[in-house]
Formats: C-alpha cells, structure tokens, sequence
C-alpha cells in the first residue's frame, strides 16, 4: 500500500471540509478523484501535506504514520504535488524551476533528470530560459509536472491539471500521465472535475461529495455508472 | 504603487474634476495651514486671515495637478504604445555587467583622482555604507521577499557589539568584525523566530518595532550602552597593526612606509576598507544565489505554497535569509563604529531603516547593481541639495516619486537568471 487515508477529518475554522475520507492508493496505480467544485478535492489534497493538518483520522504513507508531520518532511519522503492552479515560480526561468523541483534530488541525478524531462516535454527544452511567467497556460502545467518528477517521487498527486487548458493540451497532459505509469511505473493521484478523461487514464476511482467519498470503484465502472454519468459527465459535468 | 489610468484618453471635462477635487483637499488642508496665521501683536497672539495667499495656493495646486496629470498620461499613452519589449531585453545581462565592472572601475581609482579632497572621499564612504546596507538588506526584502522595516536594528547590533568589544575588552577591528557579525546573525534570527509566521503588513510592523525596541533599549540601558550619550572614543582600524597617527613611540603607517603623516591616509584606507568589504558582500550573495539556500530565498519570495510542496523548510530558509541579511548589516555597523569613533543611538532610528529600504526599493528588488545606483542617488541627493537648505527632503522626496513613475519596479527591475545551461543548446533547438 502505498497511500492509506482512514478517516480524515480537516476544517478551516468552523468549516468542515472533509468528514471521514476513507482511501487507499496501491503501489502502481493511478487513481482518480472526482467532484464537483467546491466537494473538498483540493483540501484532501493540502491536508496530505498537513495543509491544513487532518483534525482526526490518520495518513499513512509507505506504512508510516505521516499525519502530524510537517509539509516539508512529507515531502522528502517522496510525495510531489502538482498544485491546483500550477503554482510555478512566475519570475523564474523554466530552468530554475525545474531546478527547485530538484531541491531534494540528489545532485548527481540532476542532468539526466533533466534530460528525461526535455525529452517528455520537448518545449520545456526549447524555452528554458523563457521566465515561467511568460509561459502559456499549457506550458506552464508540464512545467508544474515536470517540476514535481524533478524530484524523484514515490507518489505523484495532481490537483485538476486540465483546469482551463486546451483540449490538445488536456490530452497531451493525460497521454503523459498515462505513460509515466505504464513506462515508468509511476503510482497517481488525480484530482480532477474533468471526469470523462480522467476516469478513462485511472485504474480506480472515487467520488467525493461535500467532504465524504460517496462512490468508489474502478475507473471503468465509474465511467459506466449512471450516477457519475448524469452529475459529472453528460451535460452535468460541473465547471 | 503603479498609477491607475484609464485605457480611454479622459476627456477635458474629467480633467478638470479630478484637478477640481485636488484643490478641494488643498482648499481644506491650506484653510489652518495658509490661510490663518497667527500674529504677535504688541505681545498677545491674534490669528489673521490670508485669503489671497490660499487663493493663490488653491490655483496653483489645480493647475499643477491638471499638468501633471497631463504628463502622465502622455507617458504612460508613449509607453504603451512602445512594442513589448519582454523578449528585448537579451542584451541587458552584458549591460548591467559592464556597468557593474566601470562602477567598480570608478571606485578604485575614485581616492587616486580626489587624493587631497577628503569631502569626495568621505562622501563615497558613506555611499558604499548604503551600498553594503543595500546588499544587505536585499537577501530579505528582494530576494526571500519579506519587508523588513528594522535593518537599522542590526546595524546598531553590529555597531555597539564593536564599540564595546573594542572599548571594554580592547579588541581589534579585524577580530571583532566576524564576532560582532554572528552576534547580529544572532539576533536576526531571535527577530525571525517568533515573527516569521507573519506576512507581508504585519511582518513590516513587527520589524518596525523590533527596531524601534532596540533603539529604545540602547538609550536606556545605559549600563550597557552608555544611553544617549553613546560610546566615544572607539578604536579605529588600523593597517595590519599600523595605526594611523603622527609619530609616535610604535611604527605608525607613515613611518613604517617612510612617508609624511597626512590625515588622508585614514580616510582613504577607511574607504578602501568598506569597498573591500561592500565587494565581498556582493561576492557572498551572488554566490548564495546560486546555491539551494539561495535559489530557495527567490522561490519563497515567488510561491510559498509550492516550495513546501516541494519538501522546502520555508521556516530555515527564511531565518537563513534574515539571519544572513542581519550579519552584513552587522558587519556594516562595525565598519559604521569604527569610522565615526563615535556611536549613539541617533545614528540608528527608523529613518536608516527608511532609508536602505527605499535604496532596496527605487533600485529594484533583487538587483544588485540598483542598489549602487539608488544609494549614489539618495546619498548624493541630500548632499548636492544642501545649497537648497530646508527644501533638501523636498527635493528628496520629489525625486523617488520621479523615479517610482519613471520606473516603477525599480531602477533595474529586470531579475537575472542564477542558471544558465549551454549543455542543452545542442541537442535542445530554439533559442
Ligand atoms: N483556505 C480556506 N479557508 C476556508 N475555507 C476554505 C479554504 N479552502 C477551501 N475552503 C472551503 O472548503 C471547501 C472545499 O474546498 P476545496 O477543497 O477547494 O474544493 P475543491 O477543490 O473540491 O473545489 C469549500 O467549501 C471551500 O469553500
Ligand atoms: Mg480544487
């Protein structure tokens, strides 16, 4: 098991974000979250890095006990997120922010890496020394990926990378996550509202509503489910 | 704060009632302070009217707004019509690079050009004081991005930790120098601590009293600090032993070279020694940059969110940032103490602070070389406006206003890139 989540509770304040998520995410798998706006995907998310801390229930990474620790050391022990809305440093150049994703990776691994995320990427190569900033919305979301591989992670988590890209980018994004599973063994975690290509990539799935998994299953049964097809997918899909 | 103006030309009639709205505040701030006036009548007061004074003021503040509004917006019509210039810009890294090494050029030779004219010498001085303060303060505020309204506190750290050590334990300059350093270090990191938590306003608050706190401790601890009366009599530096004074029983520095005393020896040496030290300043934080420490200081600055993400310490690298930010201006309050003989808590109030944060901020955060040319400015400015007397902080003022609708990110605004890899240009395409 590579990411356990039982019974995770997390407010801010007096707002009771997620009651009692129960998740489990195996070693070599990509699973899908989805839910409407507004269901808590971005705060289970956060509160993996204890962003905000989990109120009750507990997260356990690779068989120990992350819940209490700090974001910076769950972190290290080899959880990278692509955060919602990309987050890369605007007045950096791609470079740079590829090497900060690096921060934690040993200094050895850094050219290769670096290669593999050129190759991956081609048009990070290209505009490396562009300030991320100046980078299109696309591009800067395989930065943000990049970045996060940059460290060599166990676990990958995406907080809705095809938030308001272009389809061609939407596929380019999901073909790559595809890949680094498949070719690379890479384990996933998606968030995502945009369900139908999100279902389609996941081994499993789930639905978060209003703080609390209400459907669970894998990415096919969901895909097939007439409950995900009517609130997430078919004309009800929520932007 | 960047002037909002609207995308469409404002018509005359706009024009006319924003300037009509400025003279209103005029007409309300001139009514106590022009327009009535005391006068001392055979010894009893008796308030008198000026109407035709505030009349004129009223006028003259309408139309000055109604012109200067004008020529903002011709600027800001010119500048954007200018084609984006963000890919332009490639030529500025060698620029600024060229301008950094003349600078450099420029100081050393400035005691050899100006050798019998110690005001030239003294002024350079102090305007490589704030160009070490600058450096300095700029690990905290350009790079980690966090204000800090208090520098002067660190300075005066480093200051009284020389004055003492010097004056009570007869420590030398070069001993007391790293010393008096980690004891400012110490201290930006006791400040950083409890306070770095905090953002933006609230920091600056807090660094605005922890500055304020220091000085008023150093004015009445007066067992410690002497109070206002400051530590006089501080050893000044001297040559590898030599010290700078007509004959004595011990080599002096004339003596020892076989040349005649002359004050200027001390001011010149004096100067050399902060441009020695204002160098290495700027060795060691360019250095840093490109170290993780560093790189981790500009990413903070730019998304703290990410950087956890990204397994960063936040709370380390921004002590880091402040604790290293407080030893230079520790080891600037030292050379500080040293040059004067003489400290008090005067040379350390919240107009320094003021000060290195405007040098900070006209010269463009992050920008090493914006800092020399915003410290020439603000220390040249009040000094070339003595001959204006009392409209000297007016010029001041006049001037930085200029230079924040002139350039608004600062003087060299442009942040240059820590990480360049030729490797890639091979296989990698483009540009
Ligand atoms: N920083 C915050 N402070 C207070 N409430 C928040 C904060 N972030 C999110 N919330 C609330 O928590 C709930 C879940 O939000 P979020 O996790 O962002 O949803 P999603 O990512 O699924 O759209 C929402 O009701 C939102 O208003
Ligand atoms: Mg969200």
């Amino acid at each position: 098991m590579m990411l356990e989540l039982r019974g995770v509770h997390a407010h801010y304040g007096p707002i009771h974000a997620l009651r009692g998520v129960d998740m489990a995410v195996q070693v070599g798998e990509v699973v899908t979250l989805i839910g409407a706006n507004g269901a808590g995907k971005s705060t289970l998310m956060m509160s993996l890095f204890g962003l905000p801390r989990a109120s009750a229930g507990h997260i356990i990474f690779d068989g120990e006990d992350i819940t209490g620790l700090p974001a910076h050391a769950i972190a290290r022990r080899g959880i990278a997120l692509v955060p919602e809305g990309r987050r890369i440093y605007p007045r950096m150049t791609v470079l740079e922010n590829l090497q900060m994703g690096a921060a934690l990776a040993d200094p050895l691994n850094f050219e290769v890496d670096l290669q593999r995320m050129c190759a991956l990427f081609p048009i990070l190569g290209e505009r490396r020394h562009q300030r991320g900033g100046t980078l299109s919305g696309g591009e800067q979301q395989m930065l943000a990926i990049a970045r996060a591989l940059m460290a060599r992670p166990k676990l990958l988590l995406l907080d809705e990378p095809s938030l308001g890209l272009a389809p061609l980018y939407i596929r380019k994004i999901f073909q790559t996550l595809r890949e680094l599973n498949r070719d690379h063994g890479m384990t996933i975690l998606l968030v995502e509202q945009n369900a139908h290509h999100a279902l389609r990539v996941a081994h499993r799935a789930y639905v978060l509503q209003h703080g609390s998994i209400v459907l669970a299953g894998t990415g096919r049964e969901l895909l097939a489910s007439a409950e995900v097809r009517a609130a997430y997918l078919e004309g009800g899909q929520v932007r | 704060m960047r002037v909002v103006v609207a995308q469409h030309a404002p018509s005359l009639r706009e024009r006319l009632k924003d300037a009509a709205a400025v003279a209103c505040v005029a007409l309300l701030l001139g009514v106590p302070m022009i327009g009535l006036t005391t006068v001392d009548q055979g010894g009893a007061l008796h308030v008198a009217t000026r109407w035709p004074v505030l009349a004129i003021f009223v006028t003259l503040c309408f139309i000055g707004r109604l012109l200067a509004r004008f020529g903002l917006d011709r600027l800001q019509l010119r500048r954007r019509s200018r084609p984006a210039a963000v890919s332009a810009l490639r030529g500025t890294g060698a620029l600024t690079a060229w301008v950094g090494w003349s600078c450099l050029g420029v100081a050393l030779a400035l005691p050899v050009i100006f050798s019998d004219n110690r005001y030239v010498v003294d002024t350079a001085t102090t305007v490589l004081i704030y160009v070490m303060l600058g450096w300095g303060l700029n690990v905290v505020v350009g790079l980690a991005g966090l204000l800090n309204l208090g520098y002067a506190a660190f300075y005066a750290v480093g200051a009284y930790a020389y004055a003492l050590l010097s004056t009570q334990f007869g420590w030398g300059f070069w001993q007391a120098l790293p010393v008096a350093g980690a004891f400012a270090a110490g201290f930006g990191l006791l400040l950083g601590w409890p306070t770095l938590r905090l953002r933006g306003d609230y920091l600056a608050i807090v660094t605005l009293g922890f500055g304020e706190i220091t000085r008023v401790i150093l004015i009445n601890w007066t067992d410690l600090s002497n109070g206002p009366n400051g530590i006089a009599s501080i050893p000044r530096p001297t040559f590898f032993g030599l010290p700078f004074k007509p004959d004595g029983d011990t080599p002096t520095f004339a003596s020892f070279f076989g040349i005649e005393f002359s004050p200027l020896h001390r001011i010149i040496f004096l100067y050399y020694l902060i441009l020695a030290l204002a160098m290495l300043t700027n060795l060691f934080v360019s250095r840093l940059r490109k170290l993780p420490v560093g790189r981790a200081w500009e990413a903070i600055r730019e998304d703290e969110i990410a950087c956890q993400a990204l397994g960063i310490n936040v709370t380390n690298v921004k002590l880091s940032a402040f604790a290293i930010s407080a030893m230079l201006g520790g080891c600037a309050g030292v050379f500080f103490a040293a040059r004067q003989g003489f400290i008090s808590p005067e040379s350390f109030t919240f107009n320094e602070s003021a000060i290195v944060l405007a040098i900070v901020v006209l010269g463009g955060t992050g920008s090493q070389l914006g800092v020399v040319l915003a410290s020439l400015v603000l220390v040249l400015l009040p000094e070339l406006g003595r001959d204006f007397a009392d409209y000297r902080m007016l010029l001041f003022g006049a001037a930085m206003i200029l230079i924040m609708i002139w350039r608004p990110g600062g003087i060299l605004a442009k942040r240059e890139p820590t990480l360049r890899y030729r490797a890639l240009s091979r296989d990698g395409g483009g540009p």
